[in-house]
């Protein structure tokens, strides 16, 4: 056993040049990495030429990861509100009067129409306010977006069903994740990541951040904005709103429900400076049916104070001079250069189809992660002193190979991190110092084991090979628990944690080959050179 | 060349014998632990907490705690604990989880950054919400006892009942212990604190794996031995193999404690307490409870019911 053919000997020492050629990228810096994708000729795959290195958390690189939630019940309200209104076009349609009115309930309305044949007619219009629920993966599901009911005494209800709500939930976030991608690059940073995390939430990574709590601010927005006129005195209370005011210092005013034009009709806006008074303003562009309507809007309020609500906010509200028909214009606020700026880009990315909470918030400051990569590396090297002085003092020969297998070990570690792209983590860091403790635990069950059977009078070859067998049950079974442990980590980690379960997954897999076979080998190979008489340790 | 041997070759300590003291010794600290967790308490970081936490760097080099103590009032509500800790001008900034939901959190940290961002550099901001916060420690639970019951069923599996039943109730007795840790020391725990605890897991049970596997194997061998001296027997033969890996993993964890940072030395700590406990446990709890579940005793006698299988290892 002790034998290796020539062909065992060069696929391992092969593996190891391959370790050391993939993990070599992490010693160059990310331009030079660059420099080598770039020159990849065309036609050979990318991934045979080594070219990535191990990619940096957040908690190493310095930057922010915000994760944003869908706020169910406001995404709840909005359809409740749809819903009436749908409702009350339908009765308008049909001439059919209910009973005191729609009923607002908190996940549907209500209605009572007592006549039997006001309800033949306004039924099948209602039912269809129901749309079948179709799913990505399974097509229809024979589900509808809402319950229609009827009772007795002709109470008519209509509820969202929770599949209905569910579904709409999932849809808002991959829209609010096309959307706050627009937002982020438009602030210019590199490689931000955004994904869906579980079913209503959105994680946002973007390294290198200089200015956290704006993208923060930037994000959190719903960017919702409406051109209303501000309410006369006179109109009816129900169809007037009161409204904070940017312009009269958060003071109230009354504004109009009905919207002339929306921002999802805008298609530019951009930061400019006021000719008049020069501060910052934003100026934007309309489509062609927001040009229609707010052309006519402001042809026949010319006079009436225009009020341009944002979030449920006035951020101003100016008096129409003239008509305009151009399809642009405006908005003034006493913004300062960041705030027009910040408002031109959510307007240019559109408004989120739900509000949007931070539940959680992790930023690391560049210079604290240069500190920890620092302190790491420190850490690391150490603690493989350490271990490589007390293995060789301890094994002699071969402690120097275990040594030889640990340094391997390592680097291994780093090449498959590099290949599959995994994330290096603070506690990342740390599984690699505590992996160079554990990593020679191999080794050590093998050497005592081949100790012991030399003691109980083996040759030393036959000791050797005993060694390795009996000590691989123990190795496999003790390797495993650790694996089970790590494995329930990576499911259940997120960032950090996580960047700790993969480099321990990897260590377990590696050591197998490097502290088991690489080393049989490296002893086969010195046995046959040296034809000891007795283990050396 | 002499090279070094920290445990001596054919040692015949009676290590189970030793029960006598480490059996009361444990449950004396168990119980401590038990009524530490319930007095004291677990200093619980935001990750399981929620609320908020800064950390800052003082851009002129000293920190005014007086000055941030006095601006952390119009943080928020509730005590802002401020703490130096580290070189010289770093300083760390604890609030409590405000009321009003997941967007008051937000509200603290663009205080904060109004008040301090002139004098100071934020090297880190964390906030957690209080939904998330309860999710982590959902997550966080799970994670142990899912590890437990995984590893449990592996051990069965591999090993005999009895074998798998006694590794853990050495590992149980190592988590305990290594809470106890984490009451009497004060570290803050979360979310990389199961992390250690898990890992603590996986090495505990490494080594009632590598005694057992060795028990296992002088049970067949010999199978009139008592069962006292067949177990002092695996951990003796094994003894060398523990000291030098509890040695090299405490190496370099040491290395982690001295040089890793700040951030990690919490980790590092209570992972170094871990290793040590768990090389206790293995000789000092889980191999005597095999005196009284594992091995069938009678009349001086071990009656090997695990070895009445047939051997997986040649002898």
């Amino acid at each position: 056993m002790l034998r290796f053919s020539t062909a065992k000997v060069v696929s391992i020492l092969l593996l190891t040049l391959l370790g050391f050629l993939f993990a070599a990228p992490n010693l160059l810096s990310p331009d030079a990495r660059k420099a080598i994708e770039a020159s990849i000729p065309a036609w050979l795959p990318s991934w045979i030429v080594p070219h990535k290195g191990v990619v940096l958390g957040l908690d190493l690189q310095g930057g922010s990861h915000v994760v944003l939630e869908v706020d169910v019940n406001d995404l709840t309200r909005t359809q409740v509100n749809i819903l009436r209104d749908d409702v009350r076009r339908i009765l308008r349609e049909t001439r059919v009067a209910p009973q005191g009115g729609i009923g607002v309930m908190p996940r549907g309305v209500q209605l009572r129409v007592p006549n039997q044949a006001d309800r033949d007619k306004l039924m099948p219009k209602l039912r269809e306010l129901a749309q079948p629920i179709t799913n990505a993966v399974i097509g229809q599901t024979g589900l509808a977006t809402i319950d229609v009911t009827e009772g007795a005494d002709g109470l008519v209800q209509l509820t969202l069903t929770e599949p209905g709500l569910v579904d709409r939930v999932r849809r808002a976030v991959a829209q609010a994740i096309e959307v706050l991608r627009r937002r982020v690059d438009a602030m210019g940073t590199t490689e931000p990541s955004i994904q869906r995390q579980g079913a209503d939430r959105i994680l946002v990574q973007v390294p290198g951040l200089q200015d956290p709590q704006r993208l923060k601010e930037i994000l959190g927005k719903t960017a919702k904005l409406q051109f209303r006129f501000v309410a006369e005195p006179g109109t009816s209370s129900a169809d007037v709103e009161m409204m904070p005011s940017r312009d009269a210092g958060g003071q109230q005013i009354p504004v109009e429900r009905r919207v002339i034009v929306e921002g999802e009709d805008l298609v530019d806006a951009q930061p400019a400076f006021s000719q008049q008074t020069n501060e910052p303003i934003v100026n934007f562009r309309f489509n062609v049916r927001g040009a229609q309507r707010f052309g006519q809007a402001t042809s026949e309020g010319v006079g009436r104070r225009l009020a341009i609500v944002l979030d449920n906010e006035v951020v101003s509200a100016p008096v129409v001079q003239t008509a305009i028909t151009g399809g642009s214009g405006q908005i003034s606020g006493r913004f300062t250069v960041q705030q027009a700026n910040d408002l031109a880009v959510l307007l240019r990315a559109g408004a989120l189809p739900a509000k949007l909470t931070v539940v959680e918030e992790r930023t690391v400051g560049p210079g604290l992660g240069a500190d920890s990569i620092q302190a790491g590396k420190l850490a690391t090297y150490v603690a493989t002193i350490f271990v490589v002085l007390f293995m060789f003092a301890t094994y002699g020969l071969f402690g120097l190979f275990a040594n030889i297998a640990l340094i391997v070990h390592v680097v291994f570690i780093f090449a498959l991190m590099s290949i599959l792209g995994a994330t290096l983590t603070l506690p990342g860091i740390a599984g690699i110092v505590l992996t160079i403790g554990t990593a020679v635990d191999s080794n050590v069950l093998i050497y005592e084991r081949i100790r012991e059977e030399a003691h109980a009078g083996r040759s030393i070859v036959s000791a050797i090979e005993a060694g390795f067998e009996r000590a691989f049950a123990t190795i496999f079974d003790s390797n495993s628990t650790m694996f089970i442990a790590a494995l329930i980590l990576f499911f259940l980690g997120s960032g950090p944690v996580r960047g700790f379960a993969v480099v321990f997954i990897l260590g377990i897999l590696t050591t197998v080959i490097t502290a088991v076979t690489m080393t049989r080998m490296m002893i086969g190979l010195w046995y046959r050179w040296a034809r000891p008489k007795s283990i050396p340790f | 060349m002499r090279l070094l041997r920290i445990v001596p070759d054919g040692t015949k300590i009676r290590f189970v014998r030793f029960r006598r003291f480490s059996y009361p010794l444990s449950a004396l600290f168990s119980i401590a632990t038990v009524i530490l967790f319930l007095s004291v308490g677990l200093n619980y970081g935001i990750d399981f907490k929620g609320g908020t936490l800064i950390e800052l760097q003082a851009k002129s080099g000293k920190a005014d705690i007086a000055a941030v103590r006095q601006a952390a009032h119009g943080f928020g509500e509730g005590e802002v604990e401020v703490q130096e800790f580290g070189s010289a001008g770093e300083l760390s900034l604890r609030v409590p989880l405000q009321p009003g939901g997941e967007a008051a959190q937000s509200e603290v940290v663009r205080n904060a950054r109004a008040a301090l961002e002139g004098q100071y550099e934020f090297r880190r901001v964390e906030t957690v919400g209080p939904r998330v916060s309860g999710e982590l420690v959902q997550t966080g639970t799970i994670g142990i006892v899912l590890s437990i019951i995984a590893v449990l069923a592996y051990l069965w599996f591999r090993f005999e009942a009895q074998l798998a039943v006694a590794s853990i109730i050495g590992t149980l007795h190592d988590i305990v212990l290594t809470i106890g840790f984490f009451l009497i020391t004060q570290i803050e725990f979360n979310m990389t604190s199961i992390a250690a605890i898990l890992t603590i897991v996986g090495y505990s049970l490494n080594e009632t794996v590598v005694v057992f596997d060795r028990t296992r194997e002088l049970l067949r061998r010999y199978k009139t031995l008592p069962v006292e001296e067949l177990l002092d027997l695996s951990i003796n033969s094994t003894l060398s193999r523990t000291a030098m890996t509890a040695t090299t993993t405490a190496l370099s964890l040491l290395a982690l404690v001295w040089f890793g940072g700040q951030a990690i030395q919490g980790f590092a700590q209570v992972m170094l307490f871990g290793v040590l406990v768990c090389t206790y446990s293995a000789m000092f709890i889980s191999s005597p409870i095999l005196i009284y579940i594992g091995v069938r005793f009678r009349e001086g006698e071990a009656v090997a019911k695990a070895g009445e299988k047939p051997a997986r290892v040649a002898p």
